[in-house]
């Protein structure tokens, strides 16, 4: 093994690669088999990066040649850095010695776009296959579909992955046509309908015979850059509501544009990652996941962005304060799910517990629900609860306040320490 | 208020609540260790394990609790958390006191410290099994230290069986010394006497790959990084420092 070279490849083709955020390892069940090395159930995120961010898989491109000139990308063809390419047995190697040693979950394996789709597109089917069948290795792979590649290549793809993704890149067309005019949508769209439904064929094949293979276990997800184009909070997320719906999609991934490229038809270099809409972002996108929201009622036509100082659940309560205050020890659980400061795991939990008798502000407390937010919108078993006839926009102050100065004496702490 | 001594094993707890039920005794404390015939207090019981009297409040436990349920109170006694004891045998008294199940009885104050524990414990399970790092040895045994912060040891074996069939692997505990072996058959507990081990020796006992996939995986957590997202707050929730040195990419 060149370990300088190898070295470099890994340099330059996992920091080309990590601008793609979505790094998940979960959804799949697939068991080791025959003694075999790996598993893919867990979805461990093994150590973070310094920004924060989960490490769950060697997340490399096999190349950083591309023939396209996509504006965002600091793969395009027209950027002037270092080109490196993997072969398929150094991808091979690398995953099963990182796997070996505990550091990941899997592969994700993407790639810039070499001589055409299909060329690109079987190199990565190679890899996996090679996992899977010459090194019986059961742990997580998610590859990058290519856009335009074959029916055939995508369906063998789906025989070895867990997880297949199709970047959609911009959250609408005009965008994508605007930053990578050569790319097209609707080639975009194809695969994942065709992935769709191979998908639905698949499942339902295995729920006739049980030793049908698995295709996809863990689904299809996409990612679209934001920030890089004037889309609004409201058509992203109603872009995403239409994929989850119409492709069962099990994630969409947003990434906040990150500007490496100096080029008109974009944010200047200096323009910060946008952070908080991001993650604001991923709370609503959560909110029509797991508490049943529906995207209207966190974006529509008269708050078509999403507040950036409060969260979306927050912020859709203070703009329905009519519904409140709810009585924790009656209330259903699905408006227990819509009251700010308590999760999904404290709603279930509030549920059972009250079975037994009815809940204070203590017990409250003690099941983890963050009593300062939720004490506006609750009653429960106690004589306080919040009297005044308090507007949102006061409510608004009086929580952002407290989380204020939680977070200055936070800060102090942490000046002692450092 | 009488205090219990007992050994600090699992049977031994059910036999300290045995003798609860058969002296009728309401406030207790529960006491870890040896018995000291010097401290001779009135009130202090010491507990012998006794396995037939084990068994038959377990059968109790069995009849009132889930086995789910079970598991998990087996689970927050053997992370030997300090000073849950008395909660747990509080916990164990509510169960057999009540009519009926309440495992799920979160507004009891025992019912939630014991849902309390089982988080603090399953969270290091789920932090060891990530942070493990095995560095290949000559004899192509995967080696890992750890230091839990609680012992969790034991809820390892499944996941790390499962999952590395192929190859031997070792997870030592460093702080409680003893360690997890899989011989590519079985698990077995064992402990290592790191006193007679020669530094040069543990040295020239890694695999020559090893240091070049080190070094790969130290290079590859720098390039993942994204220096204009920068969080440290964030960085050093999920991966706190008392974990670093036995994090490759962190050493
Ligand atoms: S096709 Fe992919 S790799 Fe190539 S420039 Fe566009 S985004 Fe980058």
């Amino acid at each position: 093994m060149n370990v300088d070279r190898i070295t470099e490849k890994l340099n330059i083709l996992a920091d080309a690669a990590k601008y793609d955020v979505s790094c998940a390892s979960s959804g799949s069940k697939r068991q080791n088999k025959d003694k075999g090395l790996g598993n893919a159930s867990n979805g461990i995120c093994h150590t973070y990066t310094e920004d924060g961010r989960c490490v769950s898989l060697l997340k490399i491109l096999f190349t950083n040649v591309c023939i396209y000139d996509c504006a965002y990308c600091v793969s395009r063809k027209n950027n002037d850095i270092k080109r490196a390419s993997f072969t398929v047995q150094e991808v091979v190697d690398l995953t099963i010695n990182f796997y070996r040693r505990n550091y990941i979950e899997g592969l994700f394996l993407s790639s810039g776009i070499f001589k055409n789709a299909d060329y690109t597109m079987e190199r990565l089917v190679q890899v996996a296959k090679k996992l899977r069948l010459e090194h019986n290795f059961n742990g997580y792979i998610h590859l990058k579909s290519i856009p335009g590649a074959s029916d055939e290549l995508m369906r063998e793809a789906g025989m070895y992955a867990d997880r297949l993704s199709i970047n959609l890149e911009m959250p609408t067309e005009e965008g994508l046509k605007l930053l990578a005019p050569e790319k097209n949508r609707q080639d975009m769209i194809t695969p994942m309908n065709f992935l769709k439904n191979e998908i639905i064929l698949r499942t339902e094949e295995k729920k006739l015979f049980k030793k049908a293979p698995m295709f996809a276990p863990a689904g299809q997800s996409t990612q679209v850059i934001i920030g890089a184009t004037p889309e609004t909070d409201q058509q992203i997320l109603q872009m995403s509501d239409q994929f989850y719906k119409g492709f069962k999609l099990k994630r969409v991934y947003y990434s906040g544009y990150v500007p490496v490229l100096s080029d008109s038809r974009l944010p200047a270099l200096n323009t910060a990652v946008p952070m908080v809409r991001e993650n604001r972002l991923y709370q609503a996108d959560w909110l029509m996941r797991f508490y049943h929201f529906k995207v209207n009622e966190i974006v529509n036509q008269d708050n078509p962005l999403l507040d950036l100082d409060i969260d979306p659940k927050l912020s859709w309560a203070l703009r329905n304060l009519q519904s409140f205050p709810i009585d924790i020890n009656k209330a259903d659980l699905q408006m227990i799910l819509r009251v700010p400061g308590i999760g999904v795991q404290s709603a279930q939990k509030i549920v059972a517990a009250r079975a037994f008798g009815k809940l204070n502000w203590e017990q409250l407390k003690k099941l983890g629900i963050a009593v300062n937010r939720a004490k506006y919108f609750i009653t429960c078993n106690s004589p306080q609860y919040e009297r005044r006839d308090l507007t949102g926009t006061a409510i608004k102050q009086y929580i952002l306040a407290g989380s204020q100065s939680k977070y200055i004496k936070n800060s102090t702490i942490q000046l002692n320490l450092f | 208020m009488t205090t219990l001594i007992y050994d600090g094993t699992f049977e031994g707890l059910l036999t300290a609540v045995f003798e609860i039920y058969e002296h009728r005794l309401t406030h207790v404390r529960m006491q870890k260790g040896e018995w000291h015939n010097t401290a001779l207090f009135e009130n202090v019981i010491k507990v012998v394990t006794e396995n037939s009297r084990a068994t038959r409040v377990l059968k109790g436990l069995k009849q009132k609790l889930s086995a789910q349920g079970l598991q998990r109170l087996y689970a927050a006694h053997m992370a030997e958390m300090e000073g849950e004891d008395d909660n747990l045998v509080g916990y164990i008294r509510y169960v057999f006191d009540a009519q009926q199940n309440i495992e799920e009885d979160y507004g009891n104050k025992y019912v939630m410290r014991v849902s309390e524990i089982v988080r603090m414990v399953r969270r290091e399970k789920h932090r060891m099994e990530a942070f493990v790092r095995f560095q290949e040895l000559k004899d192509k045994t995967f080696y890992s230290a750890i230091e839990p912060d609680f012992n969790v040891l034991p809820l390892l074996i499944k996941h790390f069986r499962n999952r590395y069939a192929d190859q031997k692997w070792i997870i030592y505990d460093m702080r409680r010394s003893y360690g997890l072996y899989y011989d590519l058959h079985e698990t077995q507990y064992i402990s290592l006497d790191f006193a007679t081990v020669n530094p040069g020796n543990v040295i020239s006992a890694y695999d020559d790959h090893e240091a070049v996939y080190q070094d790969l995986w130290r290079n590859y957590f720098t390039s993942v990084n994204i220096p204009a997202r920068k969080n440290t707050k964030l960085h050093l929730r999920h991966v706190p420092k008392r974990y670093w040195k036995h994090l490759t990419e962190k050493i």
